[in-house]
Formats: C-alpha cells, sequence, structure tokens
C-alpha cells in the first residue's frame, strides 16, 4: 500500500471572498462554508470563528478536533463511512491542510469537554494552539437527543474538514511525504532480521458518547482486527468521544498517530512494521476479556515480536491495558505501554487504578491531575460557565477576573496516550 | 543576604567518640564543627554555619521525642534559613536520627532541609517523603561528594529555583509525580524503550508498577501447651567466631545454629556481629536479643509443648528489602517443614 500525503502550509486564515489557499494564506467565505456544512436539520444555528496561534483567545468546550484532508488520487475518499463509501483508503494521494485544523465546539454532556487557550501557559499543554483552527460551533434544536447532537456534530466536523480540503484541491503541495509498506510477507522477507512490531491503538468504546468509528461503524461492535497504518492517515478512525479532554484521542491525533510516525520511520532500520491493531476498549469483564485475548492473539498471528500499546482514557481503561500487557507478555511479545496517570494534585496518589507487574515498559505522559492556571484571554469562543462542569475543573475554577484555576486534564490533548506530545510525569 | 545555616551531626562526626559515647545528650556548638566546617567552606561568600547541634546516636534512637525536641529549640533559636543533617552514609541509627530531626526542622520552622544517606540506610525510606535526602555512597570516604550535593541542592532550594526530577538532582524522590516536558514525544520515547526491551538492553520505565505484598497472617496456635516454639532473629546472634561469616551490615546470608540442649546463651558460646547497634550488653548477654534463657524456663513450665532445636539469624541492617524476603521464605519453608508452629522473631 502507497500513500502520498501532499501537505499544503497554512500559515494564516483569513474570511475571504472565495475560499482557496494562495502564499500559505486559507481564505474562507464565511456564508458559503456555513452552507456547505448546514444540511442538517438537528442544527437551528451555525457559527464559524477562527482562533490564531499567539492570539488572546479561549475556545471552551471542545468536543473535536480534525485535520482538513482530502482524497485526490486512488480509491474511496477520507473518513470512509462518514464522507467517502466504506472501502478501503489509504492508496493513492492526500491532500493535507497543515497547520490547519477544524475545532468542533458546543456543550454536549457538559462534563467530559475540554479547552483550548491558543496563548498563555495553557498553550504549551495543548498542540492545537499551533494550528489556524476554524471553529464550528452549532446550536441544536431544542430536546435534541445527546446522540443525535453528537452525531450531528461529529459529522459537520468532518464534513467541513473535507470541505475545506477540497476546495484547496489544486493547491502546489509543499512537502510531498510517501508512506508506502506491502503486506506482512513481503516485508518480513525484506528484513529477516528486524524485530517485527505491532500496534494496539486502545480506543474507548463504551457507548454513551465514548465511541470510536473505524470505517464509520461504532467499534464497541467489532472485535479487534488489523488494519494498514496508510489507513488510518485516511481517516479510517475517528473519535466520537466526549471522554476527558487530556488523553481522548481526537480525530487530529488519529490522522497524525505519532507511534504509526515513528514506527513509520523507522520501519526498515531498526524494526519491521506489522500493523495496527485497533482495540476497543469495553466496560465490562467479559469485554475487556475478549477484546485483549484478540488482541494478544492477533499479535501472536502476525509473529509479532514486540507490541506498542496505547492507552485512551483512564481509570478501568487500565484494566484493559494491563490485560493486553499482560497477555502478551505471556505469549512471549514484549510490550511497552503509552498511558498517563491520575497521581492527584499533590502527585503523591498511585497513578493507575489497575497494575499488574507485567507492564516493565511504562511511558508516562504527565499526571492529569496536576493544577494549571489559565489567564484571562481576551477572545472567548463558546461557552466560559461550561468550566464548571468539566473534568478537572470546578465550580470555583472560573475567577471574576475570567482566569482559570483547572486540573490539566480539562485542556484538550494535554497528555495524550498516543505519545502526541512531550509531557511526562518524573518523581521529585 | 548571607545564608544562616544550622547543621546536625551524631558524636562521632562531631569528634567526641565512638560507641562510647553514642548515649551524648544533644548539644549545641556556635560554630561549625566536622563536616559543617566543609559545609561552611562550600558555602563560600554565599552564607555561613551559624551553629552545629550534636547529639549521640544511641540518644536520640532512644529518646527520640526529648532529642527531637530538645535540637528544634536549638535551632530554633538561630533562627536559620537553612538546614543540614548528616550525611548519615550508611548508619542506620545515624540516618534515622539525621531523618527524624530534617523532617521536624521543614515541617515546625518551614525552611529548606537537606541530608544525606546511602540508598540501604532505613532512614531513606522512613523520611524520604518529609525531606531531601541526597543520595551518597555507603561510607564517610565519599564525604567530599555527599557534601557538595547537599549544599548545592540545599542552596537551590532556598533560592526558589525550580527543581529538575530527584533523579537528574540527586535525591531519593519523595513519592510525588511532577510533570515535565521530555526532549522527545512518548511515541518515540515508547519505540526506543520496546526496542531496548526485546534486545535486552538496559531500559528505565517511566513509572514503576506499584506492588502490593500483603501477608496473610497464620491462624492463631490452637494449643500452646503442644506447639513447637522457634526463635528466629535479625539481630545479628552468632555462635561466637560467626562460623558462616554473616556480614556485619547489608546481610546476604543467614545462619541456623543448633541450640539443643543449651539453657542460656554466654558469651563464652554466642556472640552479637550486628553492625547497626551498642552491641555491649548483646555480648555480655546474647540471651537480650536471643532470649533462650527464658524460653527454657517456660518451656520446663508447659507454657508451649516445646522449643525448636535451631534459630536462624541474620543481621538486619542495610539488608535489601529482597534479601529479606528471600530468607523470610527461605526460613518459613524450613520451619513448616519440621512441624513449627509458631515463631518469635526478635529484631533490635
Amino acid at each position: 500500500m502507497r500513500l502520498e500525503l501532499r501537505n499544503v502550509f497554512v500559515k494564516d486564515v483569513q474570511w475571504g471572498e472565495k475560499t482557496e489557499i494562495s502564499g500559505g494564506v486559507l481564505r474562507i467565505n464565511r456564508d458559503e462554508t456555513i452552507a456547505a456544512v448546514s444540511n442538517d436539520q438537528r442544527f437551528v444555528e451555525i457559527n464559524l470563528d477562527l482562533a490564531k496561534p499567539g492570539e488572546s483567545a479561549r475556545i471552551i468546550p471542545v468536543k473535536d478536533v480534525i485535520e482538513p484532508r482530502c482524497k485526490v488520487e486512488g480509491p474511496g475518499d477520507v473518513f470512509p463511512g462518514f464522507m467517502g463509501d466504506p472501502c478501503t483508503v489509504g492508496e493513492g494521494a492526500t491532500l493535507v491542510l497543515k497547520g490547519c485544523a477544524i475545532v468542533t465546539c458546543g456543550p454536549i454532556v457538559a462534563f467530559q469537554e475540554g479547552l483550548i487557550d491558543m496563548s498563555g501557559p495553557g498553550s504549551r499543554y495543548n498542540p492545537f494552539s499551533e494550528t489556524n483552527n476554524v471553529v464550528l460551533t452549532v446550536v441544536p434544536q431544542e430536546d435534541i437527543e445527546k446522540h443525535a447532537y453528537e452525531e450531528a456534530l461529529r459529522i459537520a466536523g468532518l464534513r467541513l474538514a473535507w470541505y475545506l480540503a477540497d476546495k484547496c484541491r489544486d493547491a502546489e503541495p509543499n512537502v510531498k511525504k510517501v508512506y508506502e509498506k506491502g503486506s506482512i510477507p513481503e516485508e518480513n522477507a525484506k528484513y529477516p532480521e528486524l524485530p517485527k512490531i505491532a500496534y494496539f491503538c486502545m480506543s474507548i468504546a463504551q457507548g454513551l458518547l465514548h465511541d470510536t468509528f473505524l470505517y464509520g461503524t461504532d467499534i464497541k461492535h467489532v472485535v479487534p482486527t488489523v488494519i494498514h497504518p496508510n489507513e488510518k492517515m485516511d481517516g479510517a478512525m475517528v473519535s466520537g468521544n466526549c471522554v476527558s479532554a487530556c488523553d481522548k484521542n481526537t480525530t487530529y491525533h488519529h490522522l497524525n498517530d505519532p507511534v504509526i510516525m515513528e514506527l513509520y520511520s523507522r520501519h526498515g532500520k531498526d524494526l519491521n512494521f506489522l500493523g495496527v491493531i485497533p482495540a476497543p476498549e469495553d466496560t465490562r469483564l467479559s469485554g475487556k476479556e475478549r477484546s485483549t485475548s484478540f488482541c494478544a492473539n492477533l499479535a501472536k498471528m502476525l509473529g509479532a515480536d514486540g507490541v506498542v500499546i496505547s492507552e485512551e482514557g483512564y481509570g478501568n481503561p487500565d484494566t484493559d491495558l494491563c490485560m493486553n500487557a499482560k497477555k502478551c507478555e505471556d505469549l512471549g511479545i514484549r510490550t511497552v505501554v503509552i498511558s498517563d496517570e491520575a497521581a492527584g494534585t499533590d502527585g503523591k496518589s498511585q497513578g493507575l487504578a489497575d497494575a499488574t507487574p507485567e507492564m516493565t515498559a511504562f511511558v508516562s505522559t504527565g499526571n492529569v491531575n496536576e493544577m494549571v492556571e489559565l489567564p484571562a484571554m481576551k477572545k472567548v469562543i463558546g461557552y466560559p460557565e461550561a468550566i464548571s462542569n468539566l473534568s478537572g475543573g470546578a465550580e470555583e475554577s472560573l475567577k471574576p477576573d475570567g482566569s482559570l484555576f483547572v486540573e490539566l486534564q480539562a485542556i484538550i490533548g494535554s497528555t495524550n496516550e498516543l505519545g502526541f506530545s512531550r509531557i511526562g510525569a518524573r518523581w521529585i | 543576604m548571607a545564608l544562616k545555616v544550622v547543621c546536625y551531626i551524631n558524636q562521632f562526626f562531631a569528634g567526641l567518640g565512638g560507641e562510647d559515647m553514642a548515649h551524648t545528650g544533644p548539644c549545641i556548638e556556635r560554630k561549625a564543627v566536622g563536616p559543617a566546617m566543609q559545609i561552611d567552606n562550600l558555602l563560600g561568600g554565599d552564607g555561613r554555619v551559624a551553629g552545629t547541634v550534636i547529639c549521640g546516636d544511641s540518644y536520640y534512637g532512644e529518646h527520640i521525642e526529648e532529642a527531637r525536641e530538645k535540637c528544634i529549640e536549638y535551632i530554633r533559636d538561630m533562627s536559620p534559613d537553612l538546614f543540614f543533617a548528616g550525611p548519615a552514609f550508611n548508619a542506620g541509627r545515624y540516618g534515622v536520627a539525621c531523618g527524624d530531626i530534617a523532617a521536624a526542622v521543614a515541617q515546625k520552622l518551614g525552611i529548606p532541609c537537606v541530608t544525606g544517606m546511602y540508598s540501604e540506610n532505613p532512614g531513606v525510606e522512613l523520611y524520604r517523603s518529609k525531606t531531601f535526602i541526597v543520595k551518597t555512597v555507603d561510607s564517610a570516604r565519599g564525604m567530599k561528594q555527599a557534601l557538595e550535593k547537599m549544599v548545592e541542592l540545599g542552596k537551590k532550594l532556598v533560592s526558589n529555583e525550580p527543581l529538575r526530577p530527584a533523579d537528574e538532582e540527586g535525591y531519593f524522590h519523595r513519592g510525588i509525580r511532577k510533570n515535565y516536558f521530555h526532549e522527545r514525544n512518548g511515541a518515540q520515547r515508547a519505540v526506543d524503550m520496546l526496542l531496548r526491551k526485546i534486545s535486552e538492553e538496559d531500559y528505565r520505565t517511566e513509572y514503576e508498577m506499584p506492588v502490593f505484598k500483603r501477608i496473610k497472617p497464620a491462624e492463631p496456635v490452637k494449643d500452646l501447651s503442644k506447639a513447637t516454639v522457634a526463635l528466629v532473629t535479625s539481630g545479628g546472634i552468632v555462635p561466637r567466631g560467626n562460623p558462616d561469616r554473616i556480614r556485619v551490615s547489608s546481610a546476604k546470608t543467614y545462619g541456623k545454629y543448633n541450640i539443643s540442649g543449651i539453657e542460656d546463651l554466654t558469651p563464652e558460646i554466642f556472640e552479637s556481629v550486628h553492625g547497626g547497634y551498642d552491641r555491649v550488653w548483646a555480648n555480655e548477654d546474647p540471651d537480650v536479643v536471643l532470649p533462650v534463657d527464658v524460653l527454657r524456663e517456660m518451656e520446663r513450665e508447659g507454657v508451649f509443648g516445646k522449643l525448636y532445636d535451631y534459630v536462624f539469624t541474620t543481621t538486619g541492617t542495610g539488608t535489601a528489602v529482597a534479601n529479606a524476603e528471600r530468607f523470610g521464605r527461605e526460613i518459613g519453608e524450613q520451619l513448616k517443614k519440621d512441624g513449627v508452629d509458631a515463631v518469635i522473631l526478635t529484631s533490635t
């Protein structure tokens, strides 16, 4: 499978007459763009805002972040099962508006959504302070059922991401990157000496707005399966999660999965990257048993020597993490896990809800409970009062001057467990 | 502004004497004494040692409340900006005293406190969460390096300079997790760690799994009058001459000695080789640590059925937990095999 990512750099985003990119400036015709994503009777009103790096702006509450992409060559389209048919993607060429992100905003469940600060101390903790953001805020019909609201906003976000990329499909890419990897037997023949590595991308699959989609289907109904890494770059996995903001995998994270990037960059050099196993995290013990047994068995059947296991969320998914690690290690497959910790605001508590002695290689992506002070921003997009309901926030978090005193977990992507950022908890 | 510093040392480092003076109560010298003189030098123009509090290790250990109170009084009186204790290296009682006084000063006076110890000093586990304990080697040959590290950390604490993680600063972590930014992202670190693990190279996990070891207590003895009772000690009581060469500290072995027919442990036949406490009385009468004499009496009175024919001994000072666990498991298995019903464990 060969995929060329054609990156068009977005250095600025502005409102304009015509939606197009030139000289690194993405111009957006606001009314046309709103119209393009309005085809949903569940919305009463749709708003678009811009938030740029360095600006004194806060976006709250954030549901998902998506990178604008569209297919320019090859079968299917990005976000298969949503924007394109659910046929295999990852082949051909895909245009990417690099440096731009769609941010969907609006209170849905009202306690597990996060915030983005475009400047100040909070901007250090999330990658979306560095992207030129197009913020989609919707006002749903009254009495809309929450799942319907989530679905409508999820699809509107994907549509907007595709729409903006599609409008720029003729732009000259700044950088082209090729991701190519053959079938497993072909790669094994090429690199017989290299350790064979699989990747379990654990994903929340718990219903009640804690969902992940694979080719448009809710993965809580799917047993773990194997996909080619290129498929993820074309949007095979989409977030439908209203989980604690710090460690949910937004669709942007799935598209730019750092584990895939790292394994790909070392493929054929010091490892042989077998493939990606999306692994649902069920709420029930029987579901955890099933999912982790499938994962370990798939790794074994693929002939894996080692597995990178990333978690999504904390708390009960810690059990899935332990079971995945233990079952692989018991089969002689070495594991490393990537997870955050909930060590309390003082950092003194045990950081995991579950532990197993087989989990001997642990990469920490930070203590989600550490307190951060976020000064007031001049512009607030969304609903600032939502902070009192956010995970990591409290009634008293929003101070009269507009500043916030919150746990790190209120900041979206701050402790992302794909290992997207450089943060980690250490002993002091 | 020059920092006002107060130090704590024991009788030995104050030049008062060794074990014979370990009973010395707290006193204060309004100048730098012993290692505190080197601290004074290391502070250079940044500060000076205003006083040295001195206390015997046995005194501190045996009168911990009084000793602490008296020392705190001396220290408070000098209103220091910074406090150092030790370093204690692998001296167990000195380590406990240093840890205890540093923790108390930190809590009561709210000033930065730094001590120094070897990783196996029992003071580390007892006080690491309450004071900064710099990592040292196991003996005073590492004095210079230990003091340099202590002074460096102390100055940093006073200046409120943000600290790097404990392993970079060189102290025993206080059980607190704090967020830092690494040079590389989590995914890059993970792939590296995995490849090292597969090729069996050294790697360092970023979070050690918490281990919960719970040992279920045995059922109570149903009929003591018929029970076989054994004596096991970490107090270092061995046959005279230490035939198995059990180490005086950081023991890696234990001994098994026949006491059948012995009514009383006399200094002619037994001695203490323990390196962590004052052995004078134990060497005069080893029964004070390993009470064979009293148990023989009780055996005769029929309080219990029989005193087991062997005692197990090791020295419990600076002993690694992993070794201690192994000793316990092996000793327990032998006792069980020989039908022992109950064990009296004596420590020092």
